[in-house]
């Protein structure tokens, strides 16, 4: 285990922070960070990444600062006849920021800073899962070789080849109302993540096979193996350092992917229940008032297109600064 | 998920996203009609443009087709509608606006029956001159045969089957696919004894018998022409209209029958030359090219979307009407969940809701329809409509009675309210609605709703089985109903008679086992007066509310659209609020 190939540690960011005055000490880590710094499109989509973030994080917070919540209806602001709202663009006022929802009047900027906890919260969590799976799969797949390869490669091929979409609806319809301690909501996110993150794992699995398919015949893991280090060392202390630049390129990917399944699922009605806040309902809801009231369609619309985007932008950032192409 | 190339998956992303923001951002331009509308609600319950004008083609829109056009297996509404242009039956209903368009009137048969034996034995005499659409005359022996497709529900499935309930409780025919005797006119509680006579023999009497011969599925059916399973495809005509073409799910056109006398006919005055019915895929766009003018109504007669109403309601507010339908919509307590067993749990749900907002979310007082107060249509003899409001629903507690709910909680032993589970069908927003505003005005009681959408078209596996019911702990069920006919029998048998507690495709939510209410059903069946029956109904309604099985929500009415180039367009409760279509006609047609 020399300098070299624990290219990207933790510490190694902080080496290579500590001598910057040195000529030859910069780590990979830090000429990604470089890398990124410089990249405008990418800086801006990770401020709007962390802002979201920060925003899901305070959603009860922030909206009780205007004074509303997500759940209570306002039904002297909608006209009974239309099911419109009664004021101007979806009701917006000073006390709702983003208009109200036809029918029931609900607050809707209340309701789309708690649609970001959902949305975020699917997305990353599912992200995890599907890492978690895709790098231990994919290694012992890589690295064994033989039946074991067999076996992972062809289960990755079946699962890619799912119509993971029509799977979801039928399990949600299936699915109890209680589980496990969780009611309600809590049973939707919970399966949401686990199946996005379950059907996910196959494509970060692919390419940490296939990079510890070319790593296990380096001089380096022969090295180790030759003085005797044991299998998992040499996947974990190994093999796996060399495989975290590609995975965290992948799971910035993976992650606005997923917020668009969650909206999918929400939008065919099979993801969180009602009353909770869902961008992806909220779309669905609106194609019934997209000319009689089109800023309920055009809010949640905007919400998932920024999402997305940043996510994106971020994404192809990082994917530019640690590509493996472009480094030494 | 993305392919596997990411960079050009993600770009799709990121175009697809752009592409949805453009095409929200640009939103549909409204047409205008030249022509003004006569005024808003011309044609409910009277007779708009009253003209004998003969010709033109009266053009449908619809965003479904029907579920059959035989007449023994269609059961939506506006399909026994529309089979009064191609079938005729023993009896009919009259061709009146309102209330009297639920009235029955001999059609085939010269008059409404001789009822003999205490109610067990009908016969009807047949008119001179009715005809096939081949020429042939129509034959009581044809009468007899048409009813008798409903025994075949194994080839011939989905329509009602009341006439083979009442002539065969017990299932003894066959039906005619599988009948031995040489004419396959086997069954024995109908006789024929000559071609113009037809004779029921009801093993029990049923006083809505007549009703359920004016259904389409009393229509003949000539025997050489019945081509089973694929009847739909083209019905052989009785009526002024016959077949031309038809696209399952697409098209219909139909044209004058040549050989059909009007001489023959007291109902149909046959004005259109052709009459034809699109079917299209978006409802929005149907809705619009109504209001343009492509199309003359709804042939659906559900009234448009959300999107079509507001743009008829502002600009055209003339073409429109707006009758009552003999819907109820309403959540049911099935008495299988705690703490529904318990009549206070109950009538804490009903005085703890909002009514006005249950009502928005149905659609506001127009196309939503009045708050309902009680389980009878108001279109129903024996109906009292908001006159009778047991609970305060329309009054007093129109918004919620907090304090009452609070004290029938106290009442059922959940002072501090309980946690329950709404079922719903996922695939009418409308419905998801009421049940989150049923949700927001329950939590204010301490009642802990949560809301499960199910798939809608799996009902009779769903919330039609009481095993499942209870398994999944369904405490409120959101659901509607109409009459198939306009008496307490045909809206509540289903509804409230423990006879009809099924395991599967059960309507009986409630699971209702009340001897009183069988037995004023047993009664009803004898009753061979009106008055008597009304009295009847009245009670039965009484009892069901007095029970606490339902939270009724509205007395439904639609918006619905009239072309302004429309004659003799009225609404008819022989047709829940429909118009009734056999005798439209068109202004200067071209």
């Amino acid at each position: 285990m020399t300098e070299e190939t624990a290219v990207f540690s933790s510490d190694g960011t902080k080496d290579g922070a500590a001598d910057s005055t040195s000529v030859q000490g910069r780590s990979l880590g830090r000429i990604a960070w470089e890398r990124l710094k410089s990249d405008k499109l990418a800086l801006a989509g990770g401020i709007v990444v962390l802002l979201l973030i920060v925003v899901a994080l305070l959603a009860p917070v922030l909206t009780a600062l205007v004074g509303q919540d997500p759940e209570t209806h306002h039904e002297d602001l909608i006209n009974p006849l239309f099911g419109t709202p009664t004021g101007s663009l979806g009701g917006i006022s000073g006390d709702h920021l983003l208009g109200v929802e036809p029918v029931n009047g609900r607050d809707i900027f209340a309701r789309i800073l708690y649609g970001a906890r959902i949305s975020l919260l699917v997305g990353f969590l599912s992200a995890v899962v599907a890492v978690v799976l895709g790098t231990v799969l994919g290694i012992l797949a890589g690295f064994f070789g033989g039946w074991v390869d067999t076996v992972i490669s062809r289960v990755m091929d079946g699962l890619l080849a799912f119509p993971q979409l029509l799977f979801i609806i039928a399990l949600v319809s299936v699915m109890p109302n209680d589980m496990l301690g969780l009611t309600g909501s809590s049973v939707r996110v919970f399966v949401m993540i686990l199946v996005i993150g379950f059907f996910g794992w196959p494509y970060i699995g692919r390419v940490v096979r296939g990079q510890a398919l070319s790593l296990r015949t380096r001089e380096y893991v022969e090295a180790a193996r030759s003085l005797g280090a044991g299998r998992f060392h040499i996947l974990f202390k190994e093999l796996l350092p060399n495989l975290v630049a590609p995975i965290i390129v992948y799971t910035t990917m993976m992650i606005p992917t997923n917020i668009l399944t969650e909206a999918a699922l929400s939008f065919l009605g099979v993801g969180v229940k009602p009353p909770t806040a869902s961008w992806g309902q909220m779309l669905s809801r609106a194609i019934d008032y997209y000319d009689s009231d089109p800023m309920y369609m055009v809010v949640p619309g905007m919400a998932i297109f920024i999402t997305v985007l940043a996510f994106n932008l971020l994404g192809d950032g990082v994917r530019d600064a640690l590509d493996p192409k472009g480094s030494r | 998920m993305a392919t596997t190339q990411r960079t050009p998956g993600r770009r799709k992303q990121i175009m697809a996203a752009a592409a949805v923001v453009a095409a929200l951002l640009t939103t549909a331009a409204c047409g205008d009609s030249k022509e003004g509308g006569a005024g808003y609600d011309a044609a409910n319950n009277k007779v708009l443009n009253a003209s004998s004008h003969k010709g033109g083609e009266l053009k449908f829109a619809g965003s479904q087709d029907a579920d059959s056009w035989d007449t023994t297996r269609g059961y939506y509404g506006f399909a026994w509608n529309f089979m009064r242009y191609y079938s005729r039956q023993l009896l009919s209903y009259r061709t009146e606006p309102g209330k009297a368009g639920a009235e029955l009137t001999p059609d085939l048969a010269t008059n409404a029956g001789k009822i003999s034996n205490n109610g067990k034995t009908y016969t009807f005499d047949l008119r001179d001159g009715i005809t096939w659409e081949d020429g042939k005359p129509i034959t009581s022996k044809d009468i007899k045969y048409g009813i008798e497709r409903q025994w075949a529900q194994d080839v011939l499935s989905g329509g009602p089957v009341y006439l083979k309930d009442v002539l065969d409780p017990e299932g003894r025919y066959p039906g005619p696919y599988k009948d031995k005797s040489a004419d396959r006119l086997g069954l024995k509680s109908i006789e024929t004894p000559d071609d113009r006579t037809i004779v029921f023999n009801l093993p029990r009497a049923n006083s809505d018998f007549a009703q359920m011969l004016a259904t389409p599925s009393a229509s003949p059916v000539r025997q050489d022409k019945d081509t089973k399973s694929k009847y739909a495809l083209k019905p052989f005509s009785s009526g002024p209209y016959k077949f031309a073409s038809y696209a399952p799910g697409k098209s219909l056109k139909l044209v004058r029958n040549t050989r059909w006398r009007a001489a023959s006919d007291p109902i149909r005055k046959a004005y259109p030359d052709t009459i034809s019915a699109k079917f299209f895929a978006n409802a929005n766009d149907m809705d619009q090219r109504l209001i343009n003018g492509d199309y003359h109504l709804d042939i659906n007669q559900t009234g448009p979307s959300p999107q079509g109403r507001t743009t008829a309601l502002k600009q055209h507010k003339g073409n429109l009407d707006n009758p009552l339908t003999s819907y109820i919509r309403y959540a049911v307590f099935p008495r299988s969940v705690p703490p529904f067993d318990n009549i206070h749990c109950r009538k804490a749900v009903i005085h703890g809701a909002d009514h006005v907002s249950l009502q928005n979310a149905r659609g506001g007082p127009l196309a939503g329809g009045d708050i309902a107060t009680n389980m009878l249509p108001p279109s129903i003899p024996g109906a009292e409509g908001q006159k009778y409001d047991p609970y305060g629903i329309a009054g007093s507690g129109k918004k919620g009675n907090i304090a009452k709910a609070k004290e029938e909680l106290k009442a059922c032993g959940h002072p501090n309210g309980f946690r329950t589970t709404i079922a719903v069908r996922n695939n009418k927003q409308v419905e998801v609605a009421t049940a989150e505003s049923l949700q927001a005005s329950l939590k204010k009681v301490g009642i802990r709703a949560e809301i499960d959408q199910y798939d809608g078209a799996q009902t009779a596996g769903i919330v039609g089985s009481p095993a499942n019911v209870k398994k999944k702990k369904y405490g409120i069920v959101v659901d509607g109903w109409a009459p198939d006919f306009g008496t307490v029998q045909g809206f509540g048998l289903p509804l409230w008679s423990s006879k009809y507690i099924l395991q599967s495709g059960n309507n009986n939510f409630a699971l209702i086992k009340d001897k009183a209410i069988d037995g004023l059903f047993d009664s009803y069946v004898k009753e061979l007066d009106q008055a008597g029956q009304a009295r009847i109904a009245k009670e039965i309604n009484h009892k069901v509310m007095a029970g606490a099985y339902y939270l009724p929500f509205t007395f439904e009415k639609f918006l619905n659209w009239r072309s302004p180039k429309l004659t003799n367009a009225y609404t008819s409760d022989g047709f829940s609020g429909m118009y009734d279509f056999v005798n439209l006609g068109l202004k200067n047609a071209k």
